[in-house]
């Protein structure tokens, strides 16, 4: 059994006590002295042309400071994309600039015109109603096919159109795939879409900009995933600050789900304005302003062809996607559709052949970019919703049908025809797990009692594979990325013992102050509680990546293991001259250095006493102290895979969906605290429940958007979800990095939506509805219903 | 929001003279209009809450009737009105949430008359009287059409008094979002007939569906409404249903209502 | 600007309150308790529930001018005297019923409001009761579990349908 605070213990988190006491430190509960507060006038129309601002009323307002418009930051860059996408015709993406505020046109409803910033946000709010502005509206560019077509009206004037890639992958393999095709026994395809969500956290997004003129320097506090990468960027590309004058801090953040990890406008704002007024500067989002400006996620429209021999072993996989970049390029967009998307198309299958085409557009709605699971939910649900569909338009068994064409456990490590190397698996045991949890052989007793009660009840499948620990950086540079994707990590041993370990991680809920004191107790078999983490202040973390990509233990804790492995070697050394030993010779157990084979020791504190105090102390070969950092760079991606198993009623008379049970059977490599994993799954299978089932972000043809509150955007609650059984006893430990853990954020999101669909549709079929061969998400009741009218 | 001047009357009759001032609006429960201010929709001067005035707090059983005050919460109707009225009690334990129920008042739902609303096909369904500072008007003739009411500038609810049926219901199929009514349709019978209101699904609000009431006064039964449908012209059509839907959903709540009221 | 008084967490505490300030911003600026947060501007999500002379009330969705002389309990006030953990705290942090955090104070205080209301829920009531409460990290499985718990019954058939 582990001990209560190592590796494998479920940890009760230590974060929890000021989180349920109100003493929580989030962004917006910082307030500083002096502190102005700006508000964005945003456009209310999708697209059109700036023809004049006046704000000379605004300006002589009460409370007023300052209007700010585009011709305040001339100076300044716009807000860069980080990964720069190369089409199939070895030609760059298009990537327009993404200025601050609007300069000349606006592109989405949303997109900030001018800023007010005044004493009271009531008194910036007001003046911005006073600032007059002349829009020429022009048509609005909605739906990506209409945006390609041959004179549709441009987002971007110097753009030579609304295309900003068009990609293959792999391209070299696309008449290969074809040919395949043309010999293939039977073709199986489908048309879906794959909704456009809003992330949503519950904390809005706020930023507060400080400057220092004792020390020329800023301070931005923002609800940020990724520190360091914000103030690489606005520092480096937007405000032309450097790194050493400028300081982010990310404090307790309220959940992200990919949309806090970009670089925003209104960071950039805060921070310059700080400097221009000399007075701190407070933008705090409503959650309506959330919705017109926190970047959106998925929304693709794909078309997938699969191609089996006669025997039903999958010979080639075809997809052709529309991908919505929105009207600007956000941080990481480009890679969503691409890298993170078409690397995953062979799923836990062996389809040696495989070509991935994925159109992304510009259009006059919000940027959109990675959210929970980020291009890999995508690839998911095509693939699993198509074997589905295959399984039933050749009358054979869906589980039957996956489980023929899998990577068998002998078969790792394995390379797809899409780039990657999956390391490890067992996908017919975590199917085996599901199908038993499921309680599936008895199945077809419970569809007759929901028949008896005048309801339809379905079972659906998915088997899901994700890439997660990003990522290699020279790997991802090769693809594209402008940045690294290691992670860092420094493990500062005091002198009395106790440990503060500085993480370029991030948490916005998922517990590292516990789980990554978990590890390291384990490690040196100190307690838990003599262990700090600290992270989200880039002016006392080393330069870190952040979180997101279910990376934070595979790459963040590879960091600290491999710092405090550092740590550990050195306090051998310490340990052995204590000891009059050789170093080789020193074992550190449950905190206590000995020497092999003798009952001479030092505990832990002696040792590190000894750093500190080095009176007696090897000064002539080694440094006093002990603190060491280390960076990790992963040699691989991770590969989590799992079985999800969705089973439902549905209600023929209203069409409305109840999910009953929910079985994940996840293989996450080995786990750190199986509660926080448990925590994560259930949260990612809410998203994806919410997304298959109620959630929607809908714009109309003039770009207005419909769903824009918690009115008409239906977040699930809790009487949508329930009954998660949560599995994660299938282990195939990751091989390439210390802890043998694979990522467990993004599971729950990525592999749900297709169970869910599916599982509908398996129970329309079952009760005869077999017209029914798929429902676009959400499979609103509405939906299901006008479906089984058609 | 725009800033106002807050007044607490402790009567009706200050209320109503503090109403009289230019651009002065009634706040009672405020869970639609706090967040319509907050989107700078709706932008009183002068704002006059209706929750310190005793006269319009509290339920009072007399006979056949149920008269509720009108700055009543749902969540005191939904206990309060529980052994005299189940029917309304249950609507109003429908009403958004919990917290939403310890604030939002009957009078203020009524005066609203938002179509997605539940008070008032309680109010439509059981032929209640809106009782105002000024005068009584029947539930037929209160309703206008979408966020309209027969109410005057100035004129605010005070009470309404609900003929108590023999047997009612209220069958809501919610809105996932907003948890409002989806469609929702009240069904109540009385010793002289059975009325039958629908609210969310119509453009012109609340409504009664006259052949389920008609095909209910002779055969109070599920039965009774088979091969009766609603048509679905005015009926609303957004991201969360379309007007074909609407009109199917009137049909399944009602019989719903009326197996729930047997 | 007039001065709103009000007893919070057992407390007497005064602040100045223009007609429009909410009673969230009363509690968060006036009085720094910034323990309640708030998520939404619709009355939705819930993240701001504190309890008014008893009864759960989302403070976003409230004016302080209307509650002068309430008695207001906030998550500030849910400790046990000693500091320690109240019952329902605790039970939260037990079973993970939290993950960003940012939820939590509100779904603490409904939770007291619902056990002071019916201090055996079933599932369904938890669930029903909690519907004006969104959190987007848990999927609420844990929540229910921790009231389940908070209330002193068995939580370990929660998952099985």
């Amino acid at each position: 059994m582990p001990k209560d605070d190592g590796i494998g213990a479920s940890t009760k988190r230590r974060e929890d006590t000021r989180f349920l006491t109100g003493n929580g430190k989030y962004t917006d509960d910082i307030n500083l002295r002096g502190q102005a507060y700006v508000h964005f006038l945003r456009s209310d129309v999708a697209h059109g042309r700036i023809t004049s601002i006046d704000s000379t009323a605004a300006e002589a307002m009460d409370g007023v400071l300052k209007v700010f418009t585009a011709a305040d930051f001339e100076a300044a860059g716009g807000l860069p994309c980080g990964w720069q996408v190369t089409d199939r015709h070895g030609q760059p993406m298009q990537e327009p600039k993404h200025p601050i505020l609007a300069e000349g046109k606006v592109r989405h409803v949303g997109d900030p015109i001018a800023a007010v910033v005044a004493e009271t946000y009531e008194q910036a709010r007001d003046a911005a109603e006073a600032i007059e502005v002349d829009i020429e509206e022009l048509e609005a560019v909605v739906d990506m096919v209409e945006a390609l077509e041959e004179g549709a009206t441009k987002v971007h004037d110097d753009l030579s159109s609304n295309l900003c890639y068009d990609w293959g992958f792999v391209e070299e393999n696309k008449d290969a795939v074809n040919e395949a095709f043309d010999k293939a026994a039977h073709v199986v395809s489908l048309e879906l879409t794959n909704n456009r969500l809003v992330a949503n956290p519950m904390e809005p997004r706020v930023a507060v900009g400080d400057y220092d003129p004792w020390g020329d320097s800023h301070t931005l506090y923002t609800t940020s995933q990724n520190p360091h990468v914000i103030r690489l960027l606005m520092g480096a590309f937007v405000l032309n600050i450097p790194e050493h004058k400028l300081r982010v801090v990310a404090p307790d953040v309220g959940g992200g789900f990919g949309s806090k990890i970009y670089h925003y406008a209104e960071e950039a704002f805060c921070t310059y304005a700080a400097k221009v007024l000399k007075r701190p500067v407070k933008w705090t989002s409503s959650r309506a302003e959330a919705f017109i400006s926190d970047a959106h996620g998925r929304d693709h429209k794909t078309k997938i062809d699969l191609a089996l021999d006669a025997d039903h072993n999958f010979m080639a996989i075809r997809t052709e996607t529309y991908a919505n970049m929105g009207a600007y390029l956000s941080t990481f967009a480009p890679s969503i559709p691409t890298w993170l998307h078409g690397t995953l198309m062979a799923g836990n299958y062996r389809t040696p052949l495989i070509y991935v085409n994925v159109k992304a557009v510009f259009t006059n709605t919000v940027p959109v970019d990675a959210y929970r699971g980020a291009g890999r939910p995508e690839a998911t649900f095509q693939l699993e919703r198509l074997i589905d569909k295959a399984a039933r338009e050749l009358g054979v068994d869906p589980i039957a049908l996956r489980r023929q064409n899998f990577i068998k456990a002998d078969q790792f490590p394995y390379q797809t025809p899409v780039a990657v190397v999956y390391d490890t698996g067992n996908y017919d045991a975590t199917m085996d797990k599901m199908l038993d949890l499921a309680d599936y052989a008895n199945f077809d007793k419970r569809v007759e009692e929901s028949k008896a009660r005048g309801k339809l009840r379905g079972f659906g499948i998915a088997h899901y594979i994700e890439a997660c620990g990003i990522a290699p950086s020279n790997l991802v540079g090769q693809l594209g990325a402008r940045a690294g994707l290691y992670e860092s990590a420094s493990v500062r041993v005091n002198a009395t013992g106790s440990i503060s370990v500085y993480t370029g991680s991030h948490s916005h809920g998922q517990g590292h102050e516990t789980t990554f004191a978990q590890v390291v107790a384990e490690m040196i078999g100190v307690d838990a509680n003599s262990i700090e983490i600290h992270h989200g202040d880039t002016s006392n973390t080393p330069m870190g990546m952040g979180t997101y990509g279910s990376r934070s233990l595979a790459v963040g804790g590879s960091a600290i293991v491999k710092a405090t492995n550092k740590v550990i070697d050195k306090a051998k050394k310490i340990a052995a001259h204590l000891l009059e030993a050789a170093p080789e010779d020193i074992e550190l157990k449950d905190g206590k250095f000995s020497v092999a084979g003798t009952d001479k020791s030092v505990d832990w504190s002696g040792v590190t006493l000894a750093a500190y105090v080095p009176h007696n102390y090897p000064l002539e070969d080694l440094e006093p102290g002990l603190e060491e950092t280390a960076f990790y760079d992963p040699s691989n991606f991770t590969f989590p895979s799992g079985a999800y198993g969705c089973e439902i009623e549905l209600d023929p008379e209203t069409g409305k969906i109840d999910v009953l049970r929910f079985i994940a059977a996840d293989d996450f490599g080995n786990i750190v605290n199986p509660m926080i994993v448990e925590g994560q799954v259930h949260g990612g299978l809410a998203q994806g429940i919410g997304q298959a089932l109620l959630e929607n972000c809908v714009y109309d043809d003039q770009g207005q958007l419909l769903s824009g509150s918690y009115m008409d955007y239906a977040m699930p609650r809790a009487d949508d979800v329930r009954g998660f059984v949560v599995d994660h006893s299938c282990v195939t430990p990751c091989t390439h990095n210390p802890l043998g853990v694979k990522g467990c954020g993004e599971a729950g999101a990525i592999g749900s939506p297709p169970a869910v669909v599916n599982a509908a549709i398996d129970a329309l079929h079952r009760a005869g509805h077999t017209h029914v061969t798929h429902i676009d998400m959400p499979l609103t009741p509405a939906r299901v219903w006008a479906a089984m009218q058609a | 929001m725009h800033n106002f001047e807050f007044v607490k009357p402790s009567t009706v009759a200050d209320a109503v003279q503090a109403l009289a001032a230019e651009e002065a609006q009634p706040l009672s429960g405020g869970q639609t209009l706090i967040p319509s201010m907050k989107a700078r929709l709706n932008a009183p001067e002068v704002l006059v809450s209706l929750m310190g005035i005793a006269e319009m707090q509290g339920i009072r059983h007399e006979g056949d009737m149920l008269e509720v005050g009108a700055a009543t919460t749902h969540a005191r109707v939904a206990t309060e009105a529980a052994a005299a009225f189940p029917g309304l009690a249950g609507l109003a334990a429908q009403i958004g949430d919990p917290a939403v129920r310890n604030r939002g008042t009957l009078g203020g739902s009524l005066a609203n008359n938002d179509p997605s609303a539940c008070y008032p096909a309680a109010a439509l369904g059981t032929g209640a009287v809106i009782v105002t500072n000024a005068r009584e008007i029947a539930a037929d003739d209160f309703f206008l059409g979408m966020f309209t009411t027969a109410l005057d500038e100035d004129e605010i609810i005070t009470s309404v008094r609900f003929p108590i049926p023999q047997k009612s219901a209220y069958g809501k199929f919610l809105q996932p979002a907003s948890r409002f009514a989806l469609t929702g349709v009240f069904v109540a019978k009385y010793a002289d007939g059975v009325r039958v209101a629908v609210t969310g699904a119509s453009e012109n609000g609340v409504f009664r569906w006259s052949e389920a009431e008609a095909a209910l006064a002779s055969d109070f039964s599920a039965e009774a409404l088979s091969g009766l449908s609603c048509p679905a012209d005015d009926m609303i059509a957004d991201l969360h249903g379309s007007a074909a839907y609407r009109a199917h959903l009137v049909a399944v709540m009602t019989r719903r209502a009326v197996v729930a009221a047997s | 600007m007039p001065r709103v008084s009000m007893k919070v967490n057992g407390k007497p505490m005064a602040a100045e309150a223009e007609g429009r300030t909410l009673l969230s911003a009363y509690l968060r600026e006036g009085l720094g308790l910034t323990g309640t947060h708030v998520g939404c501007d619709t009355s939705q999500c819930g993240a701001c529930v504190v309890l008014v002379d008893g009864a759960a009330v989302k403070a976003c969705t409230a004016f302080a001018a209307d509650l002068d002389g309430a008695e207001v309990t906030t998550i500030e006030g849910m400790a046990n005297a000693d500091g320690s953990l109240g019952r329902i705290q605790q039970a939260f942090q037990d079973y993970h019923g939290l993950q960003c955090g940012f939820c939590t104070p509100g779904m603490v205080m409904s939770t007291a409001a619902l056990l002071a209301e019916n201090p055996k829920p079933t599932e369904d009531e938890v669930r029903h009761y909690l519907e004006g409460n969104i959190c987007r990290c848990t999927g609420y499985q844990n929540i229910v579990r921790a009231v389940m718990a908070a209330s002193g019954q068995d939580t370990t058939a929660l998952a099985a349908e």
